[in-house]
């Protein structure tokens, strides 16, 4: 600290009356997300926390299950017990098992989707706000196509004629997801490609690649790591209603979607079983958009006023 | 608190003051933690009189303008200090309280009056809020008024003008309705923040003589901020100077600038002088553009048939009001807008219209720098790159010499070596232009294009930027485009002038010819509108340019 207070001092000298030296204090980044995280509102801690487990448990879901994920261990429907801890569903497999797995196959299948919508939207939208013209025209002409379609129903049509797999089902929630993307990041990458510092980059000879990538993209990345919460939330829900629809993820993969469809019937005999997997995706959504709550308070500069 | 309150009380207030600031402290919070911004100001104001605070950005003087009102902005608080209005003293009061006090006798007028309007309504209508709201008088007298001080404030069009919407009409008739709405309910106090800074030098005179004619009409008190000395020169009767939130200087206006005290002072009136030697036009043109028509649409002609030439090693200073086309002749150079017509010759051979069309090496001799340090550098790149990235492009730079050659263009431009790891939002505003002119020499350029380069910064660090150009003109001998609507650093750095007005080239010739009389019509207008540092000048060139006119409608009126 007392050396850069020294050299802005020699600074001052050379410039005349130049500004009071600036006060710097440089913290790594891990430094200052301890100190933000420190920081956080109740409701952003919850949620990371329960982020951290969620995904704690998809990434050892082998060591933490007591059983198989799809072996049959037990008659159908058994009830909660020391044995089976939340009992058995339809077929007599280990619902806590199916319910720790579950996690591993939702969540990893919507992470991979977002990232891929997120590739395609995001790299669309930041080319079609630097090109304009007949570019944007069409990108954004096409994407207003894609979004007149309930998505819901789109998929299941799609989903129908190719066929269900995952590789599918990724791939079509991506897409159909990415118009979203492209319609955020375009907006916010065109108040950046208008700044001088991108005119300055193309007069001196930068190409389209380095201008996309280097001038504009770390300059909206906040919005779009808030939007990728969201986003993430919005797929892992489609994906678990696809799964209920009977056309996402096939058995005997465990799902938390399919295994709230499979077990339905318990809910008439007042048995909350079902309601599990439904509850397991409900918390991770508010946890989700609790941090993203929080991240988009701090990027977008609002202040608590009092 | 409570004991330095006791202390200011016994300082008891000076009779007469209609507004007495005293030992006020202000803090701003910035990286979570609370910096003093106003260090013990004291601040009086009688009736009628117009107090000019001065001082570059960063001094505080806007953050007392507003603690007049006792106000503080959302991340700033009055820590010490009384502010005593007509003997109330406004940092105890509640916020009710203050806005029942303050609404109708303290009003306000922003810089940016464009940004001060709500574009949705007509200017009439957000006119008469304040004096409906405060009860001052009723819609229909409201309306009357407000006509009257439209005709005072010589808007064109007084009956009518009230019912378009803020942009319809134009900026300096927008600042002088926002002067008029300040004043609709007759207020004790208006205080100004830099009302014409953002405005042309013809324009700004009309609207400082116009707010100097109705502040002394109605007798009204006045805190006039701005950081241009020849402007409060004009305005004030007294001047307060200040730095780092600190008074440095007080005195009568004519005291002050005849003989300022502080060596701070000093240099801020030395600022004005600096003056570049006239050179000859040198060995042969750099830049020759013929003829060139240019526009953004077919229709609209924003540039018609212009030719300059630019010598190698010497400045040409383009200058003319917003809306002359200057900047536009900046994208015409630079290949951002190919020219409708005509022809842009660089070093013998003619240069491709479109950026498309130029060689690396073309883009590496023809550079540019921008008005606005803030927008010209990536905020998310550190200073290492953005200098290193047209060194790696144009010369090849890696590693090690890489590095070198950047320290050495830190030491170039006067900036320490390790300001290379800074990102551009820690840098200062003067530090950040000289990183834009040292990534424009960083390879070598021939020509530069500046563009206002220095009208976004305080008069003193325009003064080191304008004196850095200077030297490495000497040092690299490189060529300046400079484009400007300040005469005063025409002066400084010119060696030959070019006029525009409408997209069209009015005059142009060597520095001494064009600034000696006599002038074209449209370049006296100019040279005459530039405030000078005289306390009657403003009055002196009013009442000259009322008798031309007399004159000349007496000689239409005889013929």
């Amino acid at each position: 600290m007392t050396t850069s207070l020294n050299r802005d001092a020699n600074l001052v000298e050379d410039v005349g009356f130049a500004e009071p030296p600036p006060k710097l204090a440089h913290y790594t980044w891990l430094q200052s997300a301890w100190r933000e995280l420190r920081r956080a509102p109740l409701t952003a801690r919850f949620g990371l926390i329960v982020i951290l487990l969620y995904i704690l448990t998809a990434l050892f879901a082998p060591l933490i299950a007591p059983y198989p994920e799809t072996e049959i261990v037990g008659g159908a429907y058994e009830g909660w017990g020391k044995q089976f801890i939340l009992g058995t569903d339809q077929l007599g497999r280990d619902m806590l098992s199916r319910l720790i797995y579950g996690a591993r196959n939702t969540i990893g299948i919507a992470f991979v989707t977002t990232m891929l919508a997120f590739l395609l939207g995001g790299a669309l939208g930041i080319l079609a706000s630097v090109l304009r013209g007949w570019v944007d025209e069409v990108l954004g002409r096409f994407v207003d196509v894609l979004m007149a379609i309930p998505q819901l129903i789109f998929a299941l049509v799609l989903l129908s004629i190719v066929g269900t797999s995952v590789v599918n089902l990724v791939l079509i929630i991506a897409v159909l997801d990415s118009t979203r993307v492209f319609r955020l990041s375009r907006a916010v990458a065109v108040n950046v490609a208008v700044m001088d510092f991108v005119e300055a980059a193309r007069l001196q000879g930068e190409k389209l690649g380095w201008i996309m990538s280097r001038e504009i993209l770390p300059n909206i990345l906040p919005p779009l790591v808030a939007e990728f919460g969201l986003r993430f939330c919005f797929v892992f829900l489609t994906v678990s209603a696809l799964s209920f629809l009977g056309v996402g993820m096939q058995p005997p993969t465990a799902d938390w979607g399919s295994m709230v469809r499979e077990n339905a019937t318990l809910i008439t005999y007042g048995d909350i079983t079902p309601l599990l997997p439904a509850g397991a995706i409900a918390l991770l959504t508010v946890a989700v958009n609790f941090v993203v709550d929080w991240f988009l308070h701090k990027t977008s500069g609002l202040r608590n006023e009092p | 608190m409570s004991l330095s309150k006791q202390a200011v009380d016994r300082r008891s207030s000076t009779p007469g003051a209609l507004l007495e600031i005293l030992g006020l402290r202000i803090e701003g919070q910035s990286d979570e933690a609370w910096h003093e911004i106003v260090k013990g100001v004291d601040l009086t104001l009688r009736r009628g009189e117009v107090l000019g605070l001065i001082g570059e950005s960063g001094a505080g003087k806007s953050t007392i303008g507003l603690a007049a009102m006792g106000y503080a902005r959302p991340g700033c608080r009055i820590t010490a200090g009384s502010i005593r209005f007509d003997s109330v003293n406004l940092a105890d009061v509640s916020e009710a309280e203050r806005r029942k006090i303050c609404g109708a006798r303290i009003a306000y007028v922003a810089q940016s009056a464009a940004a001060s309007f709500n574009p949705a309504h007509r200017i009439i209508d957000q006119y008469v809020e304040a004096p409906l709201q405060h009860g001052v008088m009723g819609k229909a007298e409201a309306k009357r008024t407000a006509v009257d001080l439209f005709r005072r404030l010589r808007l064109p069009d007084a009956e009518h003008i009230g019912f378009r919407y803020p942009h319809q009409v134009s900026g300096g008739q927008l600042q002088r309705a926002m002067t008029a709405m300040a004043m609709a309910c007759r207020p004790d106090l208006i205080i100004f923040d830099e009302p014409t800074t953002a405005l042309d030098v013809t324009t700004q005179i009309e609207v400082l003589a116009a707010i100097k004619d109705i502040v002394h009409q109605f007798n009204t008190a006045a805190i006039y901020i701005t950081h241009d000395l020849a402007v409060v020169a004009q305005m004030a009767d007294r001047v307060m100077v200040l730095r780092y939130g600190e008074l440095v200087e007080e005195a009568p206006t004519g005291v002050m600038l005849t003989k300022p005290q502080h060596a701070y002072t000093k240099s801020l009136w030395a600022v004005r002088s600096l003056r570049k030697e006239e050179e000859e036009p040198g060995e042969g043109a750099l830049l020759s553009v013929h003829g060139v028509n240019a526009g953004y649409r077919a229709a609209v002609k924003v540039l018609q048939d212009i030719s300059i030439e630019v010598p190698r090693g010497r400045t040409v200073a383009v200058v003319g009001e917003s809306g002359s086309g200057k900047s536009t002749l900046a994208r015409v150079i630079t290949g951002l807008l190919p020219p409708l017509k005509g022809q842009i010759v660089f070093d013998g051979k003619p240069l491709p219209p479109a950026l498309k069309g130029r060689s690396k090496d073309m883009l590496r001799r023809l550079q540019m720098i921008y008005q606005s340090p803030d927008t010209a550098l990536n905020p998310r790149r550190r200073v290492r790159d953005i200098l290193g990235r047209p060194l790696q492009l144009h010369s090849g730079l890696t590693g090690k010499a890489r590095e070198r050659r950047i320290v050495e263009l830190l030491e170039m431009i006067e900036l320490d070596q390790h300001f290379i790891d800074r990102l551009p939002g820690e840098l200062s505003g003067g530090q950040k232009q000289r990183i834009c002119i040292a990534r424009a020499v960083a390879v070598e350029p021939e020509l530069i294009i500046c563009d206002e380069v220095t009208s976004a910064l305080d008069q003193i660090i325009a003064e080191g930027i304008l004196k850095l150009l200077l030297r490495l003109q000497k040092e690299l001998n490189v060529s300046y485009l400079y484009i400007t609507h300040d005469l005063a650093t025409v002066k400084a750095i010119a060696d030959w002038i070019v006029v525009m007005r409408d997209g069209r080239i009015v005059q142009q010739g060597a520095k001494g010819q064009v600034l000696t009389p006599p002038h074209h019509p449209y370049t006296d207008l100019l040279l005459s509108s530039v405030p000078e540092m005289a306390t009657g000048w403003l009055d002196n060139l009013m009442a000259e340019r009322a008798a031309r006119k007399a004159q000349q409608l007496l000689k239409s009126a005889d013929q």
